[in-house]
């Protein structure tokens, strides 16, 4: 971006410009599925407060949504319906994966859980913990709005 | 220590007396407990008679199935054994009745016809044990997914499978049905 000498305008390209977009108005599904979804929704309240990132309107509707949260261990059973949430998604769109059950399964190597949610969707940030603590999850939103900002338009 | 006062009910010799009246040639097992509730253990061809005295007895009156539930004694036989936990809310007392079942013919006749609060236990029980309940209105899954195989708490299930997991529905509709809907829907729009 520049400044320009005699008139007050900025410019700059339309990528740079549809990049800080999108990654300045991240707006989660509500998706929480299990314990992690309680740090999920700490970390939108006021202590953690993610509005300060731009990522606090978390949306009923998958349509008005941008940032699908995999809060808590995914079972076989529910499988389909997450993928069926993140379809309905209008792209672009990007997936987290929080916690340890949400990523690899977690402590359930059984029959009724999906070993890892990249095996639905693809992931984009996988956040480590069980379950994560709310600035974990802030610093994976970080990183996601990092990979937005380097996303080529075409 | 005096023990809370119970009515007679809870003395399983006394309901076995009271059940062999109303279903004769019923035979009977009253087992040890090491709480306060009474266990008997019957047949499961007389189940159905049996859950029907101890429901409308006036002396039993056992009204409400708080629980129905299965134990896999893998590789014992019989295999299986059935747990109805009955509460006597007239009588102040609890009932713990019992059924076995070999492995090679688990079934059962359903009590939804006697208590309906068997209707989703009974489910669930067929859903991860595989216990038939023969004359159940709706003998569905209930926790595992509709098409699942196998029954996850018998004892000879494994804990892990290696099985991708399905990322999609089957098709709720029928072809005719899905056809109608495009049909509709092509009218509506003109």
């Amino acid at each position: 971006m520049g400044l320009e000498a005699e008139i007050p305008v900025l410019t700059t390209t339309v990528e740079k410009m549809v990049q800080w977009a999108r990654r300045s108005s991240i707006w989660p599904v509500t998706f929480g599925l299990a314990c992690c979804a309680i740090e999920m929704m700490a970390m939108s309240c006021s202590r953690y407060d993610i509005a300060r990132f731009g990522a606090e309107v978390f949306r009923g509707s998958p349509r008005q949504s941008d940032l699908m949260i995999v809060a808590g261990r995914l079972s076989r059973k529910m499988a389909p319906a997450l993928r069926r949430v993140y379809d309905q998604m209008p792209e672009p769109k990007w997936v987290i994966s929080m916690g340890a059950c949400a990523s690899i399964g977690g402590v359930f190597d059984n029959y009724a859980l999906v070993q890892g949610v990249g095996q639905i969707v693809p992931v984009d940030v996988y956040v480590p913990g069980c379950p994560p603590r709310p600035e974990s999850l802030i610093y994976g939103i970080v990183q996601l709005q990092r990979k937005i900002a380097q996303q080529k338009l075409a | 220590m005096s023990l809370p006062t119970l009515s007679n009910v809870s003395d399983s010799t006394r309901i076995v007396a009271s059940l062999q009246q109303e279903v004769p040639g019923a035979t009977f097992e009253a087992a040890p407990t090491v709480d306060l509730h009474p266990t008997i253990y019957t047949r499961r061809e007389d189940l159905p008679a049996v859950a029907r005295a101890l429901r409308d007895r006036p002396e039993l009156r056992y009204a409400l199935l708080a629980e129905l539930t299965a134990v896999d004694y893998h590789p014992r036989e019989p295999r299986f054994e059935l747990v109805y936990i009955l509460v006597s809310l007239e009588h102040r007392g609890r009932l713990r009745l019992k059924v076995r079942l070999p492995d090679d013919d688990a079934r059962v006749q359903t009590v939804t016809g006697v208590w309906p609060a068997a209707n989703w236990l009974e489910r669930e029980v067929w859903d991860l044990f595989g216990i038939v309940f023969d004359g159940h209105p709706d003998p569905r899954r209930l926790l595992m997914p509709e098409d699942w195989e196998g029954f996850p708490l018998r004892k000879d299930y494994p804990v892990q499978i290696k099985m991708t997991p399905r990322a999609s529905e089957p098709l709720q509709v029928t072809e005719q049905e899905f056809r109608a809907n495009l049909e509709r829907d092509r009218l509506t729009r003109g």
